[in-house]
């Protein structure tokens, strides 16, 4: 096991799953606090439909990715605050409009096909440094962020219109947070894949809320869960393929390993009869 | 005379094609305690949303302290229905009171320990400084009602508006948040909306009942027919056993 540590694109594998684990723990408590987690499953796939489009019109697939991102997650802002009802509508709807136009694209390139499945599952396996330099400063944007206007996202995440009445600007925190979720997923798909990211968004952070009962603390564990996922994900995967000769890619194994540490909290904390 | 706490002119609101405020005129004096009355459903709440400017009336204005409510921001404390909050979120009462600061923190400015004193006294104040570090989850719903007033007064408002203030009070605890809304009256404008006609008590100077317009009764005299008027059957005037207020002449039926 340990001398898998030895390889350098292990190591740079392991550095980019806790770099991402650090986005993932501190975005996800927002949005899971906030019981808006599928906001992530909306704009991963919304994602979609920019690298398709990036792969027809010949430039890169992440700049679309970023494109519809964004756009995605103005959309849903917009949903959210002026139509008021209908935010899980608006998901849906984003996230299947985005998977549809991604496959038009693909469809509309000529020759060469794209794998698509590298963009859900990613390729954990080629991770170059320059990827690692960009998911650190993913990290250094969102911690930043998040730690200078804490109290703001969390007045926000709590209750929006006190928030309002206490003069927080609430629309733009609104977008802040759906901006820096989209630019999180976006970063992640890359390597980690559209699935690993909701993944790491959404299950570190449902075992955290078991355990904690501040949004700092709800963070802080979420970070913690997310990294044990992706090493246990990570070792499992190499584990595999040296003694059974098996190539499991590691994205599935770190989201199975993320459900199974849900699971086995969900239980730990029903035994201890906390609510 | 000064300008007056709250200024409301011909204020309508429909959501989609249903009325819910027609022509709503109102003008609360600085440092009135009013109580607007009214059934389920007649508007309470879009009302005090109004006034708190999270909702844009149709047609109307309305004048917070002589400015529009977005220029008041920081002025208005705002007591919730706490049955409408995610008890789940993972958050201590300290942390909820400490919002009420925000006000007086602008982004990016962190809070201080002046703010920390002044949350510590509204806990004080409410009796609930031992639950200061619980989750809101463990509170029951007395406790999350008076955290809530904690929070608004944390804001140190001029115009503190309360939203069914009662709704889950044993009598104990409810009369108690009375003495204290009648105290804090003295130094602020206060107005709730109920629609339990018990709730008011003696301490309340004005009432007004909305059921879609709104009729104010600039003295203490609640009677049959006013109530019938507002929920639209016949209301009997109950005291609750309680030294709550003379009540004017009853009708007929009584």
């Amino acid at each position: 096991m340990i001398e898998a540590l030895s390889f350098p694109f292990f190591q740079r594998v392991l550095i980019a799953g806790l770099l991402a684990s650090i986005a993932c723990g501190v975005i996800g408590a927002l949005i899971v606090a906030k019981r808006m987690s599928s906001v992530s499953g909306g704009l991963a796939h919304a994602a979609f439909g920019g690298v398709g489009l990036g792969y027809w019109a010949g430039f890169s697939p992440m700049l679309g990715a970023t494109g519809f991102g964004i756009l995605a997650s103005i959309a849903i802002g917009v949903a959210y605050r002026r139509l008021q009802s209908g935010l899980d509508t608006v998901i849906s709807m984003v996230w299947a409009v985005g998977m549809a136009i991604g496959i038009l694209f693909v469809a509309f390139t000529p020759g060469y096909a794209p794998d698509l499945m590298s963009y859900l599952f990613g390729s954990l396996l080629f991770v170059p440094w320059s990827y690692v330099y960009l998911v650190a400063a993913l990290d250094v944007l969102i911690v930043l962020a998040v730690w200078l206007l804490f109290k703001e996202f969390q007045a926000v995440s709590f209750d929006e219109e006190f928030a309002e009445v206490a003069g927080v600007p609430v629309d733009r925190m609104l977008y802040a947070l759906l901006g820096l979720c989209a630019l999180a997923i976006v970063t992640l798909i890359r390597v980690v894949g559209a699935i690993l990211a909701i993944a790491l968004l959404t299950i570190p952070a449902a075992v955290a809320r078991h355990w904690t009962q501040t949004l700092q603390g709800m963070m802080c564990v979420a970070v913690g869960v997310a990294a044990v996922c992706t090493v246990l994900g990570l070792f499992l995967s190499h584990a595999l393929s040296e003694s059974l000769a098996l190539s499991a890619p590691p994205g599935p194994l770190i989201v199975l390993s993320a459900a199974g540490i849900f699971g086995v909290s969900a239980i730990a904390r029903s035994a201890k009869g906390r609510r | 005379m000064s300008v007056p706490a709250i200024e409301l002119d011909g204020v309508s609101l429909a959501f989609r094609d249903t009325p819910v405020l027609e022509d709503v005129n109102l003008r609360v004096e600085a440092n009135d305690y009013l109580a607007i009355l009214g059934p389920n459903g007649c508007g309470k709440t879009t009302l005090l949303k109004v006034i708190l400017g999270l909702l844009r009336p149709d047609r109307g204005r309305v004048l917070v302290q002589g400015r529009r409510p977005e220029k008041s921001r920081g002025t208005l404390g705002y007591v919730p229905q706490h049955a409408r909050f995610d008890l789940d979120f993972p958050i201590r009462v300290i942390d909820v009171v400490r919002m009420g600061r925000l006000a007086a923190r602008p982004l990016f400015r962190p809070l201080g320990d002046a703010d920390h004193k002044i949350a510590q006294r509204e806990l004080e104040r409410l009796e609930i400084a031992d639950l200061a570090l619980r989750p809101i989850g463990s509170l029951s719903g007395g406790q999350l009602q008076r955290v809530l007033i904690a929070r608004a007064l944390t804001l140190e408002p001029k115009v503190l508006l309360l939203d069914e203030p009662t709704a889950s009070l044993d009598e104990r605890i409810g009369v108690s948040v009375f003495e204290l809304l009648k105290e804090l009256s003295q130094e602020m404008t206060v107005v709730l909306v109920t629609h339990d006609i018990g709730a008011i008590s003696q301490s309340v100077r004005n009432v007004a009942c909305l059921n879609r317009t709104l009729h104010c009764h600039p003295t203490k005299e609640l009677t049959s027919e006013i109530l019938e008027a507002t929920y639209g059957c016949p209301v009997e005037l109950l005291a609750h056993g309680q030294p709550h207020r003379v009540l004017g002449p009853h009708g007929d039926e009584s």
